[in-house]
């Protein structure tokens, strides 16, 4: 087993605005089973984060435990990183958002972190709109504690030990279109083509962004019967493909006319939606719940981009919270001294 | 694109850069693996089967695998290969017991004209199956332009004794101190075939240079005073000396005076200093014993004074390189310029030469002086029983040349004699083997280490020159030899892709530290090289292409800088990536000459 990768790249590998190659992003020689959709995932955040050229050290990687939670170690080596407890990593993302403001939050969750022991945590993210990208791995089942169905699990679809899951599953996509994220796309981690320009965009969100992806377990879900293997994902996807334009990139593409429809982000930067004829428009809720539970009763995965809101308010505006990171702060911005607490007081009598 | 055919042993072949670029096909990898094993004596076999001379080339092989080494391109320097192989020969045991011995009579007949690298290689190959060799020489000891040409500071006469002795030693009959002065008289002699490795003899000489003839005592052709040096019949030389030429044998013949007394030696030189023949190498070895290399300066008279020879006068030209690639040496206007000197050493290049192959014989030469072959496969002359390798076939080249000549006219000779049809080659000796150990273990050191290419040491520069037989080289050490080897990227280890197993998971793109693998939609070539992750420009390495996929897609790997690191392989969850040990003998006379395990 290779721990380490060769530190020889192509010569003629391309380097990003910053001049770095998408070596300079990757991390560890991953530790997952050979073949996890997980480490596509993490191939695919590597590659979001190079192409939009997004410095490694102003991102900090958050996760909870699982073998989805294990990722952020094989990306971005030399990004932050905090690895919290099982269910917890909402309550560790937003205290690091309000305390550090100016860094990219990027969470990294499974199914059963998120939608099992973590679910009362993560509603209570997307309600306060949390400054960051939150993408979950989704396999339905607990891979790291050998493939026991998780919450997301698709009714009767079947785990390697051969039984049935007796319970509807939880669609966290349209949970967290229901709960009011502000951005919310599905994807499959073995569409790259279409995973990478949303995590760039998710990235470019201001305000909570979440991607459900799907991402077959190898070991433990890549069965015949399993709705979330690679074949039957493959099988049934529908997939409404995106392209990512940062903000003062030009557009190099050329779309045909009514083939595409673009959305801007606060920042400038341009979402292009192809496969208009579809009259998809990710501005409503009600079309992104209709448009997911038609999906779901057909037994298709329908990934894209489902619903977004370009004027939301992250939690830091909403509570005016400090407009630098308070580790910037100065001891006598951080403690106002004995004259303003009087002051304050006396405001309060 | 087509999807590859990896059943055709050329496929993989090519990827193994060094092994496809050596003439003779040594297969690099595998003794390099040997050496950081150090199973110096096998490492040693293995180049001995190939490239019968291991100790000489190690030392003097004009290294066509280094250029081409895949190291070369993802990092400064390639594998010092040729140094390696030096390595092997310094380094094995005892190895005459483990070569083959001449085989039972079969009744043939071959006679061997000229005793260079290319007959000694016929010789060997054919000595096993029961061939009565007889190998004629003019000199009096075998070896050809190895033991006359290359000094002894560069290849030790033991060593060339040591290899040569090999050969000879397997019932060859050798017919030395033996010119032989009529092609008409040899096919007479009841010889079932002919083979000439005579090589290409005759220096150059610039005859029509104003003071050739008054100052003849003290101009001398490069290749004959060298020969005449190697034999012991000159010993000294003026004390200034100027050297004509920019190849090779200019290299040798310069360091050569500086043992024989030359103080002042000067390489005087035509074309400019980047675009001389001789190799970057060998030009570094010159350099470093003090000797100029004057460069864009053409030969204009021998100047004369009292009937001696007292130097040179040159005119100054400079390179002109049109589009085409033509390039012009044109006078810069200036004055000549005089150089003084005792001795002239003119080393301008060599040619072919066939006095003693009679017109009535029906073998036929080409405008150039060289004999009409039928292809570069079986080296067979217009007169079916007469074969030509080595220098004598197409011109001077190099010993690696010669031998790889030698094992092809072997093959020709050997079909010749039964009765066989030439054109019928026998397939080259190939196995593939998976190299899986374990879940992810494979059976060589996978990852390459970063060290950079180490470097020869050299004997001390004033011990070199007091005397011509001291080497210059003095060889790796087993450490040193050991890190070298490591740096090998193992490119004999095959990444064989099987379509059926892949579940298109990516993780082997991913994974990939050199970006080498991409899957995508089919397109021509020209398209798809475009289209990969890091688009394949180097076209003299070939994409890698699978069917297409279920999702419609083909896997594309483009070879150029697969570091056959085996991370594909190992992340891959359905073993669709295999690492497979591929190895490649060219077909040789006599199949098996060495066992090595
Ligand atoms: C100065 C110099 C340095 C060189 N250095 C290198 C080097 O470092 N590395 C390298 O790879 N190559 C080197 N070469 C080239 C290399 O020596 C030749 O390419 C190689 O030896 C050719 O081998 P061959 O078998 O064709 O013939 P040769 O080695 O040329 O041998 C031919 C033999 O045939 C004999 N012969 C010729 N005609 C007759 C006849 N009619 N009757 C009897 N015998 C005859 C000659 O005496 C000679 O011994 C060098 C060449 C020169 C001139
Ligand atoms: C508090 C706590 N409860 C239970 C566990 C056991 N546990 C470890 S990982 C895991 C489930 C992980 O599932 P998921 O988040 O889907 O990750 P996956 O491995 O499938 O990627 C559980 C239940 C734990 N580590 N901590
Ligand atoms: S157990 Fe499943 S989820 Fe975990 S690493 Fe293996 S394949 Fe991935
Ligand atoms: S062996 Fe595989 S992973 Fe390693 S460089 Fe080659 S293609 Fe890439
Ligand atoms: S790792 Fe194996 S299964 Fe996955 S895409 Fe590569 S070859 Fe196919
Ligand atoms: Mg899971």
């Amino acid at each position: 087993m290779s721990y380490y990768k060769p530190k020889f790249q192509h010569p003629k590998l391309p380097k990003n605005e910053l001049g770095y190659t998408v070596a300079d992003y990757d991390g560890a020689v991953s530790t997952l089973c050979a073949g996890c959709g997980h480490d596509s995932i993490s191939g695919a955040i590597r590659n979001a984060c190079f192409l939009s050229a997004i410095p490694p050290h102003r991102i900090a990687k958050l996760s909870g435990i699982g073998c989805s939670s294990k990722m952020p170690t094989y990306f971005l080596g030399k990004s932050h990183g905090f690895n919290s407890v099982h269910g917890r990593m909402p309550s560790v993302a937003t205290g690091a958002s309000v305390a550090n403001r100016d860094l990219i939050y990027l969470g990294v969750s499974g199914d059963g972190d998120t939608a099992s022991i973590g679910m009362g945590q993560f509603v209570h993210l997307i309600r306060r709109n949390v400054n960051m990208t939150y993408i979950v791995a989704n396999n339905g089942c607990y891979g790291l504690t050998k493939g026991q169905d998780s919450a997301t699990a698709d009714l009767g679809s079947v785990g390697k030990y051969g039984v049935k899951n007796p319970f509807d599953g939880i669609d966290l996509a349209s949970l967290a279109v229901l709960q009011g994220a502000s951005f919310v796309a599905r994807s499959f981690s073995g569409d790259k083509e279409q995973l990478e320009p949303l995590i760039r965009a998710a990235m470019a969100h201001r305000g909570f962004a979440f991607i459900d992806v799907v991402s077959p377990c190898v070991t433990f879900a890549n069965n015949v019967g399993s709705t979330r293997s690679y074949a039957a994902t493959r099988d049934n996807l529908e997939a409404m493909p995106i392209d990512f334009v940062p903000m003062r990139e030009e557009i190099r593409t050329q779309y045909k006319e009514g083939s595409s429809q673009t959305v801007t982000l606060h920042d400038g930067s341009i979402i292009h939606l192809h496969k208009a004829s579809r009259k998809y428009k990710p501005d409503s809720r009600e079309d992104a719940l209709m448009a997911l539970q038609t999906a779901n009763r057909t037994g298709k995965v329908l990934t894209g981009l489902l619903y977004l809101d370009t004027d939301s308010q992250d939690l830091n505006h909403t509570l005016a919270l400090a407009t630098k990171p308070l580790n910037s702060l100065g001891k006598d911005e951080l403690c106002p001294g004995s004259r303003v607490l009087k002051s304050i007081n006396e405001g309060l009598r | 694109m087509q999807a590859t055919d990896t059943t055709n042993p050329e496929y993989f072949h090519k990827v193994v850069d060094c092994q496809y670029a050596c003439p003779a096909h040594t297969p690099v990898p595998a003794y390099i693996r040997l050496i950081a094993q150090q199973r110096y004596t096998d490492a040693y076999l293995i180049n001995w089967e190939s490239n019968v001379f291991p100790g000489v080339l190690g030392r003097t092989c004009d290294r066509p695998c280094e250029p081409a080494c895949r190291r070369g391109r993802v990092e400064a320097e390639p594998v010092a290969i040729c140094r390696l192989k030096r390595v092997a020969a310094d380094f094995k045991d005892e190895v005459a017991d483990m070569l083959p011995k001449a085989g039972p009579p079969n009744g043939k007949k071959v006679a061997l004209i000229g005793a260079g690298p290319a007959s000694l290689t016929v010789a060997r190959d054919l000595a096993p199956l029961g061939y009565e060799v007889h190998l004629y020489d003019a000199q009096a000891k075998g070896g050809g332009f190895m033991r006359s040409q290359i000094p002894s500071f560069r290849l030790p006469e033991s060593v060339l004794d040591e290899e040569i002795g090999y050969i000879l030693n397997m019932g060859i009959s050798t017919v030395f101190s033996t010119y032989v002065d009529s092609m008409a008289g040899m096919l007479t002699k009841g010889y079932d075939a002919i083979f000439v490795g005579s090589g290409a003899p005759r220096g150059r000489d610039l005859p029509k240079l104003p003071g050739r003839k008054e100052a003849d005592a003290n101009i001398h052709i490069g290749i004959n005073w060298l020969a005449n040096v190697a034999f012991e019949h000159t010993k000294e030389i003026g004390k200034r000396v100027i050297v004509l030429g920019g190849g090779n044998t200019a290299m040798d013949c310069c360091r050569t005076s500086r043992r024989l007394g030359g103080e002042e030696v000067n390489v005087i030189v035509r074309s400019p200093f980047a675009d001389m023949k001789a190799s970057p190498w060998e030009k570094e070895d010159a350099v470093h014993e003090g000797i100029p290399i004057i460069d864009n300066h053409v030969p204009r008279e021998f100047v004369i004074e009292k009937g001696k020879l007292v130097g040179m006068t040159f005119d100054k030209v400079e390179a002109i390189y049109h589009e085409d690639g033509r390039r012009n040496l044109v006078s810069t206007g200036e004055d000549p310029v005089f150089f003084p000197c005792d001795d002239v050493l003119i080393a301008i290049g060599q040619e072919n030469a066939f006095p003693w192959i009679e017109k009535e014989t029906g073998i036929r030469f080409t405008s150039w002086g060289t004999p009409i072959i039928n292809d570069d496969e079986t080296f067979q002359s217009t007169r079916k029983e007469v074969f030509f390798g080595g220098d004598s076939a197409f011109g001077p080249s190099n010993i690696i040349t010669a031998v790889a000549h030698g094992h092809k006219a072997a093959v020709s000779i050997d079909l010749y004699c039964q009765g066989k049809n030439l054109s019928k080659r026998p397939p080259p000796h190939v196995t593939l083997v998976g190299q899986k150990m374990g879940i992810h273990e494979w059976s060589y050191d996978s990852i390459p280490i970063t060290d950079e290419r180490k470097i020869v040491p050299l004997e001390d520069l004033k011990k070199s020159l007091s005397d011509r037989m001291v080497e210059v080289e003095l060889g790796f050490d087993v450490e040193t030899a050991f890190i070298e080897a490591e740096r090998c990227l193992n490119c004999d280890a095959q990444t064989v892709f099987t379509d059926a197993n892949c579940i298109e998971c990516d993780a082997c793109t991913d994974i990939c530290p050199t970006s080498c693998i991409t899957f995508t939609q089919n397109a021509p070539e020209g398209e798809l090289r475009n289209k990969l992750l890091v688009p394949a420009e180097n076209t003299d390495q070939d994409l890698y292409v699978s069917g297409t996929l279920p999702t419609g897609r083909v896997m594309v790997k483009d070879e150029d800088v697969c570091l056959h690191c085996g991370l594909c392989a190992e992340r891959c969850p359905t073993a669709a990536w295999d690492m497979q040990m591929f190895l490649y003998n060219m077909a040789k006379a006599t199949p098996d000459l060495v066992d090595v395990k």
